[in-house]
């Protein structure tokens, strides 16, 4: 009750910002239809509508960081989360209810990139629906990430190292926009050391069925969320003490 | 009876001593004012007693309850507003004070009764369903005491709660503090020495973590011999009078 009370709020404080519902809900579309248009004209396999739309879900993802990061951020700098301290709300209470709020945003952002894709000619499958369903412990990575962020930076570093950095990172590194294959080397090996595009490959197994091509790629996956997750939870404890 | 019971209390960082061995009682009802210049320790002082920082030693007892050993015990009987408007902006007023009784566990009844109990006493009606952060400097203030005051504390700590209002705004949240005068025990922070004059049963002078003096603002401007308690509080902190 007391965290869902405070979940409420967090999941208020996110929709009622126009920002969220532009790079939340708008952006990835935008990238869909451009890229799409792109490949009517010039045809990429890269870019062909099965292939792109998993890689544009998980890079969707990388704005629930953002989310997360900035209400974090934010309520440490107004002094809102002093307050909260000093009420009978628990840690547990506190991670869930920065958690949770951002979870069903971002299967919303899932759900209506592939409505899109099955527009813009994507075969309508079952398999649409476990991509979906596997967004949520890939959405966990990234909302993990967000709550590390925010417990460490304030919330003008967040705009730049999760609104900018971060986004650029995970969007280069996910093998969405270009084919790691062909860059190689150590490019190619510091991104299969980074969960980024063990999300993109995982959701593109689903997507095409091969429900046995998830692995090891969720293993990375989980892995990568309980060290950033257990990190996260540190550092917020941490800062909840310094105060 | 004590509402609180402050025993050695002691807070280090690293070299410096925010808070050294202070010990001190307040009286259930009484409004206790820590007064002293920046970084004088009135804030880790609070921040100790609402369970925000841990002390380095020594103990308070908040209503019998240990600040170290029963941490959840003391938070269910205070409230806090911080030196800054601690509200969220993207939420109304009524959704605000929603949120503050909701993780204190109120029902839906008692949210409601409430809400509209501290609208009547703050004067609230009018800007109950406006958005917090497009409200004026002395209405958030209000917002951020009524936020303390929902959850029914037994002890309020009120950090510098009119710093930078306009003398209309500041007189209305005397008004308002005044009001809660002998019901819930307030321990109020503050740099104006004519709102510490105007409110206070006792006042606390604090220099470099040491509390120089305790007493009534009469008796403070007797002690020293001054004119006023302005004049006092300097000869106290300068160190013309011990």
């Amino acid at each position: 009750m007391k965290m869902l009370t405070f979940a409420r709020r967090n999941t208020r404080e996110l929709l009622r910002d126009p920002l969220t519902l532009f790079f939340g809900l708008g952006f990835p579309l935008v990238l869909i239809l451009l890229l799409s248009a792109i490949q009517a004209n010039v045809p990429v396999p890269l870019f062909e509508i099965a292939h792109l739309t998993p890689g544009i879900t998980v890079f969707g993802l990388s704005f629930m960081t953002l989310f997360s990061a900035t209400v974090i951020a934010k309520d440490r700098k107004s002094s809102l989360l002093q307050r909260l301290y000093t009420t009978p709300l628990t840690p547990v209470d506190f991670i869930l209810g920065y958690t949770l709020p951002i979870i069903p945003i971002a299967v919303a952002q899932s759900a209506i990139c592939y409505g899109v894709a099955i527009i813009l000619g994507l075969e309508v499958t079952v398999n649409i629906l476990y991509a979906i369903l596997f967004i949520i412990p890939i959405s966990l990575l990234y909302i993990s990430l967000g709550l590390l962020c925010g417990s460490i930076l304030t919330d003008k570093q967040v705009g730049g190292i999760c609104g900018a950095l971060l986004t650029n990172l995970s969007a280069w590194l996910s093998g969405t926009w270009f084919d790691l294959e062909l860059v190689g080397g150590a490019f190619r090996k510091i991104a299969y050391a980074l969960p980024f595009v063990h999300a993109v490959d995982m959701e593109r197994a689903l997507l095409s069925g091969d429900l046995s091509g998830i692995f090891p790629h969720l293993w990375w996956v989980l892995g990568y969320t309980a060290v950033l997750l257990t990190a996260a939870v540190l550092l917020f404890l941490r800062q909840m003490k310094r105060q | 009876m004590n509402a609180i019971r402050i025993e050695g209390l002691t807070k280090r960082y690293r070299d410096v001593v925010a808070v050294d061995n202070l010990s001190l009682s307040i009286e259930e009802g009484e409004l206790f004012s820590l007064l002293g210049v920046n970084g004088a320790g009135k804030t880790t002082t609070i921040k100790m007693l609402s369970c925000l920082t841990a002390p380095t030693s020594g103990d308070a007892y908040l209503l019998g309850k240990s600040i170290s050993k029963e941490s959840s015990a003391v938070k269910s009987l205070i409230a806090v507003s911080p030196q800054e408007s601690a509200i969220a902006p993207a939420l109304s007023v009524r959704e605000n004070l929603e949120l503050i009784a909701g993780v204190h566990g109120f029902n839906k009844e008692k949210q409601i009764a409430k809400i509209k109990e501290l609208s009547e006493l703050l004067s609230m009606d009018s800007v109950i369903s406006k958005k917090a952060s497009k409200l004026s400097g002395g209405w958030q203030r209000r917002l951020s005491i009524a936020m303390a005051l929902i959850s029914e504390p037994q002890i309020l700590f009120l950090d510098e709660p009119t710093l930078g209002l306009d003398v209309i705004a500041r007189s209305e949240l005397w008004d308002i503090i005044r009001s809660l005068s002998g019901r819930v025990t307030i321990i109020l922070t503050t740099h104006y020495m004519e709102e510490a004059e105007a409110l206070s049963d006792r006042i606390g002078i604090m220099r470099d973590g040491n509390l120089l003096v305790c007493d009534t603002t009469d008796n403070i401007k007797k002690s020293t011999e001054a004119n006023s308690f302005e004049e006092a509080f300097i000869r106290i902190v300068k160190g013309a009078v011990k």
